[in-house]
């Protein structure tokens, strides 16, 4: 494996290290998080005191992941054949 | 938030950690060799200090506005991913974090791999495995300490909730010398991700500059809201579980405790 190769690949290893430290196993959630943040902060800029805004997200992404796991199982349970 | 609860949330908090990295060491010591695991754990200890050292006062340079609203970010990323888990092994639809089964994998995994050392380490797997395991659990305790502390102003007792939880685990997973399974680590889970998420949307909320009605005392209503919340759908996913219609491949026994 060459200097560069080896380069590339200790610098996808940091960058995976990271998203999986920061984002975890369901990036709509940081993302659905970052939105909801961005919401509240220009819906404060613009004079709404946008207290109640972050916990309904919470709640909707919360149901939406477990959600989508359950789905899921539903999906394995039923086999590829979907019987 | 009062000196006991950042107390206790860092705590519980860095227990779980601990004996994540814990598991991880017992597993690479036994399995392969007991030097080249310690030298791993404090070499892994050491850069972790030096890491804390350089980045940690740097936080404190931080407005506290812009702070708040990146740390509560990251903590409610960091919760939700908690309580998802907790509240999928609650209901049943994800086996209960088994540390036994963990600590299995781990030696078949290091028995398997190559024998070899180098310099003064004697079984290079051995020292990787527990260094990987320790610099990457205790950079998770390290940023709980940091972003408690400092939004509450009170580093050394959030400083304090850590190490008491690592010494703890350490000499109860010392004294056993076997995987911790017997801590209830679902619950803590559970415990921790509510307060993660709970903190996480207090500090993000304030942070994006909106004010909570009655200031700090909505602490008290936003952590058993979240608690409240996380024990409505793991309920709600039980009873879809047991009426059938929702059963999963590999049915698992949920619990909280």
């Amino acid at each position: 494996m060459s200097v560069v190769e080896r380069a590339g690949s200790a610098l996808r290893s940091f960058g995976r290290f990271w998203y999986d430290f920061v984002v975890g196993d369901d990036w709509r959630v940081a993302l659905g998080v970052a939105v909801a943040l961005a919401a509240t902060w220009g819906l404060t800029r613009s004079g709404v005191n946008a207290w109640w805004l972050l916990p309904v997200a919470v709640a909707l992404l919360l149901a939406l992941s477990l959600f989508r796991v359950v789905r899921a199982a539903r999906a394995a349970a039923q086999g590829p054949g979907g019987a | 938030m009062t000196t006991f609860v950042l107390f206790l949330t860092v705590l519980l908090a860095c227990a779980v950690e601990a004996v994540e990295a814990l598991t991880i060491v017992l597993a690479a010591g036994t399995s392969r060799h007991w030097g080249s695991a310690w030298q791993g754990t404090v070499a892994a200890l050491l850069t972790l200090a030096a890491t804390v050292a350089v980045l940690g006062p740097a936080v404190g340079q931080i407005p506290l506005g812009a702070l708040r609203l990146l740390v509560g970010a990251l903590l409610l990323v960091f919760g939700l991913q908690w309580l998802r888990k907790a509240i999928m092994r609650g209901s049943g639809y994800k086996a209960l974090h088994d540390e036994t089964q963990a600590y299995a994998d781990e030696v078949a995994a290091a028995s398997g791999a190559a024998q070899g050392g180098r310099g003064r380490v004697k079984d290079w797997y051995a020292f990787t495995l527990s260094f990987k395991g320790v610099f990457l659990e205790g950079l998770e305790v390290a940023f709980i300490v940091v972003t408690f502390g400092d939004n509450q102003h009170d580093i050394p007792v959030a400083v304090l909730g850590a190490v008491v939880a690592v010494a703890i685990v350490a000499v109860a997973g010392f004294a056993v010398r076997a995987p911790l399974a017997r801590v209830p680590e679902n619950t803590m889970k559970f415990v921790v991700g509510t307060m993660l998420t709970a903190f996480g949307v207090f500090w993000a909320t304030e942070g994006a500059g909106a004010d909570w009605p009655g200031s700090d005392a909505a602490l008290l209503v936003v952590v058993p809201a979240v608690a409240l919340l996380a024990l409505g759908y793991t309920s709600v996913l039980r009873r879809a579980r047991a009426s059938g219609s929702l059963r999963t491949a590999h049915p698992t026994e949920g619990s909280l405790t």
